[in-house]
C-alpha cells in the first residue's frame, strides 16, 4: 500500500505529548516517526541509552512510552535489548508468551558512535532480531554540548571551542552507517525528516519488519547545540540532504542504493549558514574552512554514488 | 537419592545451571569462571538444555543482556571473575536497583594491578555496596547447593545475588560431591513467575527511569529494606533445601565454637585450612574455634556477633584489601558489629593470601598462637596485620 501521511498520523501515537524535550529538537520526532512504523497490533520494547531522550521521556513516575521500555545506562542500549530479545525468543519457545514484540533501541551519537559502538557492534553481529536508531545530533546535548566523533569538522562545541587559535572541531565525522554496514546486517540506511515523511516511514518500516539486526542513523537536529530557531528544523534537514552534507540511502543485503538524489546540489553554506555553530566560519578571512568543507562533502558523495551503483 | 559424582567447583556450578535450565545466559570468557560458559555451551550444543546463550563481547554486555532478560521476565544468569565483574561495576547498581533478580557465578580472583589471575577476594569485595546479595563457598558441594538456592533467593527479593567461590582452589579443584536429581531441582526452583515484565501482555512495564531527588532516596530506602528483608528468606529457603537434601546451611557456620576461647572469622576455601588447624590445636588440648561466614550480603551482623561474643579475641581474616588504613572489608563489618555488645571479644585482622598467596595450617597455627597472647595479656596491639607477605619491613 502506497505510503500515506494522513493515514499514517492518524495511527495510535506510541510517544505521548507532555515529554520535556525542546521545542524544535529532532529527537522526539525521530521516535514519533519510528514507531509509526510498528503495525499497530504488534507490541514494542524500547530501549533507550541514556542521553536528553531518556531523561526528558521517563521522569519517574511518569513514562511517555505506550509501549513497555527499558533504560540501564549511556553505554549499552544494544546489549540491554539483546538481553530482551533472548528473553523474547525463548519465553515465546516456551510458550510464555504469545503476543509479537518488535525490539527498538534509540540512542544518540555520543551513546552510539562513541560510548555505546563496542555494545552495538557486538548486538548487530549477533544478529538478534531488532533495530537499532541512533538520533544525530552531533555533539553531546545532554551535558551541555561536547564535541563526539559524529560532530562535523570546525562546528563549535564546548570541548571543541573555537577560539582564538582553534576554528572549532577539528577532525571529521565519524561515518557510522558505514561502520555498520560493514557488519553485514540485512538492513542499515540514513535517514532525516523531510517533506511527507516518507523516506523516515518507509526505511524505519523496512528496519523493523526485516528480520535480524537493523540500524538506522536518523539526522535528529538540536537546537541548542545547533544554534537555530526551532521553526527552521524541517529546512536544515532538507538542507542537510539537498546540500549532501547528509545523504538518504540504505543498504539491503549488502546492496546500497541511494534514495534521494538533490535534483540540484546546493552549496553547503546554505546549510552551515542557518546554524550558530558554524557562525565563525562565515568570517572575513574564514572562507577556507567553507572550502574545505565543500571539498570533504563532494569527495564523500561521489564515493556513496560509487557505491550506490 | 543423591547422585555421588566428583567434579571441579566450575562444573559443579554448570551443573546447577543445566539443571536449573535458566531462560537466558549472557557470558564472556575470563579466567577462572571461562569454564561455566564453556560446560553450558556444550550442554546447549547436546540439547541438554533450551537455554538461550548469548556470547557478548563484553561482561558489561554480558550484565546487560542480563538485565534486559530479567526484565522482560526470563531468569537469566552468568558468571565472572576479576576484571570482568570490575567492568560490570556500573551495572551491578543498576540490576540491584531496578530490582532484577539475576543470579551470577563469581568466581574470586584477585583484581588486576598488576594482572594476577589467582584467588582472593578483592573483586566480589569490591563490589559489596552495589546493592547484591554475597554468598560465599568452602567446597564444590557448596557452591552447587548454594547456586541452586540462590535462583530461589534471589527472585523471592527482587535482588541479584553473586555466589562466589575460590578461583582455581574451588573452580578447579576435583572434588567428591553430592549431585541432587534434575527433577528435584527443578521441582525446587520451580517457574519464574515475576508480577511484571518487559513482556506481559496486559500491561506495558517502563524500566529504568531518571529518578530525581524527592525519588531517589525512596528508591534506595528500598533496597536497603529487600536487603533487610532477605535475612528471613535466606533462612527459609535453607530450611526448604534441608527438607530436600538434610543439608543444613545457615548465615555462618560454627566449627568447635561451643567451648571456644579463641576463634577465625574467614571466608571461603580457606576456612578448610583453618579447622584442619582447629583440630590440631584440639589434640594438644586448645579450645579454638572458627566461624566461616557464607552469607556476606546481608551482613548477618546480629547472629554474627552473638556468635563471636563466645569467646574471648577473635581474628577476622580478610582475603582483599580495602586500602582503608583501618583493616579489610569483613574486619570492618565484623568488628562493628561487635560494638553495642559489652562482653566483646578483642578482634584483631589479618589480611592473607592477596593474589593467590598461600596460607597454610601453620600460618592459622600462628594465629590462633597469637590470639592467646592478646588474650593472656590483655592487649590486641596492632589490629591490622597481615600473614604470609615476605617483605621484611612488613613482618
Amino acid at each position: 500500500m502506497a505510503y500515506n501521511l494522513k493515514k499514517e498520523v492518524e495511527k495510535k501515537e506510541r510517544l505521548a505529548g507532555g515529554h520535556r524535550l525542546c521545542a524544535g529538537c529532532g529527537a522526539g520526532v525521530a521516535v514519533r516517526g519510528v514507531l509509526r512504523a510498528l503495525e499497530p497490533e504488534d507490541k514494542a520494547v524500547v530501549a533507550n541509552a541514556t542521553s536528553c531522550l531518556e531523561v526528558s521521556t521517563f521522569m519517574y513516575p511518569y513514562t511517555a512510552y505506550e509501549d513497555s521500555y527499558i533504560h540501564t545506562a549511556f553505554e549499552n542500549a544494544a546489549a540491554t535489548l539483546s538481553g530482551v530479545e533472548a528473553a523474547y525468543k525463548v519465553m515465546k519457545k516456551r510458550g510464555k508468551i504469545q503476543d509479537t514484540f518488535k525490539f527498538i533501541a534509540f540512542g544518540g551519537d555520543g551513546g552510539t558512535y562513541d560510548i555505546g559502538l563496542q555494545s552495538l557492534s557486538g548486538a548487530m553481529e549477533r544478529n538478534h532480531d531488532m533495530v537499532y536508531v541512533c538520533y544525530d545530533n552531533e555533539a553531546y546535548m545532554n551535558t551541555g554540548i561536547q564535541r563526539s566523533s559524529s560532530t562535523p569538522r570546525y562546528a563549535d562545541a564546548t570541548t571543541s571551542p573555537v577560539g582564538t587559535v582553534s576554528p572549532g572541531k577539528l577532525q571529521n565525522k565519524k561515518n557510522l552507517t558505514e561502520i555498520i554496514a560493514a557488519h553485514n546486517v540485512p538492513y542499515a540506511a540514513q535517514t532525516t525528516f523531510i517533506g511527507n515523511f516518507k523516506d523516515l516511514h518507509e526505511k524505519s518500516h523496512k528496519a523493523i519488519y526485516t528480520k535480524g539486526a537493523c540500524f538506522l542513523n536518523v539526522l535528529a537536529p538540536c537546537p541548542r547545540g545547533w544554534r537555530y530557531e526551532a521553526e527552521d528544523l524541517a529546512e536544515i534537514c532538507q538542507l542537510a540532504v539537498d546540500t549532501c552534507v547528509w545523504p538518504l540511502y540504505e543498504i539491503e543485503n549488502g546492496k546500497w542504493k541511494l534514495t534521494y538524489e538533490p535534483k540540484k546540489k546546493k552549496p553547503v553554506e546554505e546549510f552551515l549558514a542557518k546554524q550558530g555553530r558554524f557562525k565563525h566560519m562565515f568570517r572575513p578571512g574564514n572562507e577556507w574552512m567553507i572550502e574545505n568543507t565543500q571539498e570533504y562533502v563532494d569527495v564523500e558523495w561521489k564515493k556513496l554514488l560509487k557505491k550506490c551503483k | 537419592m543423591a547422585i555421588r559424582d566428583r567434579m571441579s567447583g566450575n562444573e559443579a556450578v554448570a551443573m546447577a545451571m543445566k539443571q536449573v535450565n535458566p531462560d537466558v545466559m549472557g557470558a564472556f570468557p575470563i579466567t577462572p569462571s571461562t569454564e561455566i560458559p564453556q560446560y553450558f555451551s556444550e550442554y546447549i550444543a547436546n540439547g541438554l538444555v533450551d537455554t538461550e546463550f548469548i556470547a557478548v563481547e563484553s561482561e558489561h554486555s554480558a550484565m546487560s543482556t542480563c538485565m534486559g532478560a530479567s526484565a522482560a521476565g526470563a531468569r537469566a544468569v552468568t558468571a565472572t571473575s576479576s576484571a570482568g565483574l570490575a567492568l560490570m561495576w556500573e551495572l551491578l547498581y543498576v540490576a540491584a536497583s531496578s530490582r532484577l533478580p539475576i543470579t551470577m557465578a563469581v568466581v574470586n580472583r584477585a583484581l588486576t594491578g598488576p594482572i594476577n589471575i589467582n584467588n582472593d577476594h578483592s573483586d566480589s569485595m569490591g563490589a559489596r555496596d552495589s546493592g547484591w546479595l554475597q554468598m560465599y563457598a568452602e567446597t564444590n558441594q557448596e557452591v552447587y547447593d548454594n547456586f541452586i538456592q540462590g535462583i530461589l533467593i534471589s527472585e523471592a527479593c527482587r535482588l541479584p545475588i553473586m555466589i562466589c567461590q575460590d578461583g582455581f582452589i574451588t573452580s578447579h579443584g576435583v572434588s567428591n560431591i553430592d549431585l541432587i536429581e534434575d527433577e528435584k531441582v527443578k521441582e525446587f526452583v520451580g517457574e519464574y513467575r515475576p508480577e511484571n515484565y518487559l513482556l506481559k501482555h496486559e500491561n506495558p512495564l517502563a524500566v529504568g527511569p531518571y529518578g530525581v531527588s524527592p525519588y531517589y532516596m525512596e528508591i534506595k530506602r528500598q533496597q536497603a529494606q529487600a536487603m533487610k528483608d532477605a535475612m528471613p528468606v535466606i533462612r527459609d529457603v535453607a530450611e526448604k533445601f534441608e527438607d530436600m537434601t538434610g543439608r543444613s546451611y545457615g548465615f555462618f557456620e560454627e566449627y568447635m565454637m561451643d567451648d571456644a576461647e579463641v576463634a577465625l572469622v574467614i571466608i571461603g576455601s580457606s576456612a578448610g585450612t583453618g579447622k584442619e588447624a582447629v583440630d590440631r590445636l584440639r589434640a594438644e588440648g586448645k579450645k579454638v574455634g572458627l566461624i566461616k561466614l557464607r552469607v556476606f550480603r546481608p551482613f548477618p551482623r546480629i547472629p554474627l556477633a552473638e556468635a563471636m561474643c563466645k569467646v574471648k579475641a577473635v581474628a577476622i581474616m580478610d582475603k582483599a584489601e580495602s586500602f582503608s588504613n583501618s583493616g579489610g572489608p569483613l574486619f570492618n563489618e565484623a568488628r562493628n558489629s561487635l560494638y553495642d555488645l559489652e562482653n566483646k571479644p578483642y578482634a584483631v585482622n589479618y589480611i592473607y593470601g592477596l593474589g593467590g598467596r598461600d596460607i597454610t595450617v601453620e600460618d592459622f597455627y600462628d594465629i590462633y598462637q597469637d590470639l592467646f597472647v592478646i588474650y593472656d595479656n590483655d592487649d590486641p596491639g596492632d589490629v591490622y596485620r597481615y600473614i604470609g607477605v615476605r617483605d621484611s619491613r612488613f613482618k
